[in-house]
């Protein structure tokens, strides 16, 4: 931004032509892996061999995507169903918590926020013994719902962090003046906090469903075949060794379940920028 | 209350008087804030369940001697945690994971300041070249494992795929390796992974640090007659100590946690065991509890002992801001 508002401070042109390449021959880097799967998913069964792929098909075929989309489909259901309930949940309790820890802070609060954030780092692999026995015994094991308690109760540290730290720039004399007029706690939430929300919404929902569309490990430790998510069916399509590996179907497979949250990515970057932001606590 | 204290309070009425009133007023004041706790307070009971008391109860299994799915609980003492190190494969899974957080931690940590470094004062195409180098965050592991699981084929130069095959179309043969396959190094190449997904997120990191360092400084600082590289050297990067360690936890935290990655790419083999494959091998394949929960508990210390300071060290400096 300075930059651009500062031309004069632009490093002379061989300099940036130098900076131009190096970026370019990154960006193709990162590329390397998008093109060998959205090559391989194009080729008919017969080209989609190791040893060719790098070339592009000689001619251009859906059938990987078909089959891809036969076998992911339950799989697929299910990771919308997870994703989507899930992040909505997570919104509306980040808000809640972020609203109080924010603006209607009780003694310990503090505390009470800096315990949270701890929930944000701890191995999962750390309480997945007791968890898998509590679901169990909650009779929600290798269920859909099951999978989104944990998604949920899980989000709540990143969710929280992610409204309190979007409220903490709400002026606290708007809190003020509504309290003042008498509104109570959720009147205030309601007609003065809410509004204003959208953006803090938004990044909260991008940041969860990605993770959750994104998730194997409790899927792969608390589910069940009829609700794992597209990750699991991914995962077991990959190569059992028994039968030859469908390449073109297999890559279509990994680009479709891509897709969602890559399409979220690329429309609403913005918000997932500033969820990955929040990450870093004060990046 | 000692006795003095209570004959002061009792000779002296104004005082209990004072008090209270003392006592309206702190009920006015919880009438501020009990509502805000008990709104929180799903959350917080959620919490104390699902992180802390979970986390206990896994520690529990962690000493108890529950080596197969019927057996009581019982206490052993903590032997686990001796026992687990005669394990034949879990001084190799410690070796992998801490060779495979060394090199994917330096080298997104690197690549993502370098990155940084060369878009810091504007280039063209800019946000063109954010979207390539972030978008393999919204990717999961399990999608890409597919891909890289064959970029990193070690198959012999007659039949190389991959990496190796276009190293040798690039008459760059030399460069053909064993990739993960290789029993000392093999957890180095399975950070590349790791580093191409996240290096695009500690450049956002360093992106946002380096512009938010006030231009003045930097002209002030050219003014006194310094090179550009010196403004770097003295203005610049001492600026950016927090960013780095903001990145150095999240890499560090998640590098110790590493599972989709390995499960996707190797799955359980013993060339590629890390505590996290572990845990998931002790419980499911070998239905062993107690192991499972004991090489959690590890990776639970490892992450606290990184993490904890630095939380508190973060809300504490943000409440003195």
């Amino acid at each position: 931004m300075t930059a651009v508002g500062a031309p004069g401070r632009r490093s002379s042109g061989a300099v940036q032509a130098v900076k131009l390449a190096v970026l370019l021959a990154f960006v193709l880097l990162f590329l390397i892996p998008v093109y060998v799967l959205v090559v391989t998913s194009f080729k008919p069964l017969d080209e989609a061999d190791p040893s060719s792929a790098w070339s592009l098909p000689s001619h251009w075929s859906t059938s990987g995507w078909g089959a891809a989309w036969d076998t992911l489909k339950p799989g697929l259901e299910n990771s919308v169903k997870i994703a989507v309930s899930g992040s909505l949940i997570s919104a509306v309790l980040g808000s809640l918590n972020g609203y109080v820890l924010s603006k209607w802070r009780f003694p310990g609060a503090d505390v009470v926020f800096t315990l949270f954030l701890f929930g944000m780092f701890i191995p999962y692999q750390a309480v997945m013994i007791p968890l898998a026995g509590l679901l169990t015994d909650m009779e929600l094991s290798g269920t859909i719902r099951g999978l989104v308690l944990a998604h949920v109760v899980y989000g709540i540290p990143i969710c929280t962090l992610i409204f309190r730290n979007y409220y903490v720039t709400i002026p606290d004399e708007l809190i003020e003046a509504s309290r003042v007029d008498g509104a109570g706690m959720l009147r205030t939430y309601w007609s003065v906090v809410l509004p204003v929300s959208a953006p803090a919404f938004a990044v909260t929902l991008i940041w969860q469903f990605t993770s959750m569309w994104n998730d194997f490990l409790f899927a792969v430790f608390l589910g069940a075949p009829d609700s794992w998510p597209v990750t699991v069916m991914l995962n077991n399509t990959a190569g059992s060794g028994a039968v030859a590996v469908q390449y073109n179907q297999q890559m279509a497979s990994a680009l479709l379940a891509s897709l969602p949250t890559l399409l979220v990515y690329l429309l609403l970057g913005r918000f997932f920028m500033r969820g990955l932001m929040a990450g870093a606590l004060k990046g | 209350m000692t006795a003095s204290e209570e004959g002061l309070k009792a000779a002296d009425p104004g005082r209990r008087g004072a008090s209270e009133e003392h006592r309206p007023s702190f009920l006015r004041r919880a009438r501020r804030w009990l509502p805000g706790l008990l709104l929180v307070s799903p959350s917080i009971v959620a919490i104390g369940l699902f992180v802390y008391g979970l986390l206990f109860w896994n520690t529990r299994v962690a000493l108890s001697g529950k080596h197969d799915e019927v057996s009581e609980y019982g206490f052993d003492k903590g032997r686990n945690f001796v026992d687990l190190w005669d394990q034949p494969s879990w001084p190799g899974a410690v070796k992998h994971a801490l060779l495979f957080t060394a090199v994917f931690v330096v080298g997104a940590l690197v690549l993502g300041a370098f990155l940084a470094f060369l878009m810091d004062k504007g280039i063209r195409a800019e946000a063109g070249f954010r979207v390539v180098y972030l978008f393999p965050m919204a990717v999961s592991f399990i999608a890409s494992g597919v891909v890289w699981r064959w970029l990193m084929n070690p198959a012999p130069p007659q039949r190389a795929v991959g990496f190796n095959q276009l190293f040798d179309k690039l008459h760059l043969g030399f460069l053909s390796n064993s990739w993960w396959q290789n029993p000392d190094w093999g957890m180095a190449a399975m950070a590349l992974p790791a580093i191409w997904q996240m290096s695009g997120y500690v450049m956002a990191l360093y992106l946002a640090g380096f512009r938010s360092v006030p231009e003045d400084l930097r002209e002030a600082a050219r003014v006194d007659g310094a090179s550009e590289w010196k403004v770097y050297r003295y203005v610049v990067f001492p600026q950016l100590r927090p960013v780095t360690l903001s990145a150095l936890i999240i890499l560090g935290h998640i590098s110790l946690k590493v599972f989709d990655l390995i499960m996707a790419i190797a799955g359980k083999q013993i060339i590629t065991y890390v505590p996290a494959i572990a845990t998931y091998v002790e419980i499911f394949d070998r239905h062993d509890p107690a192991n499972g929960a004991t090489i959690a508990t590890y990776m639970l210390v490892a992450v606290a002992v990184l993490v904890i300071p630095y939380l508190v060290w973060s809300v504490r400096s943000e409440r003195t801001r």
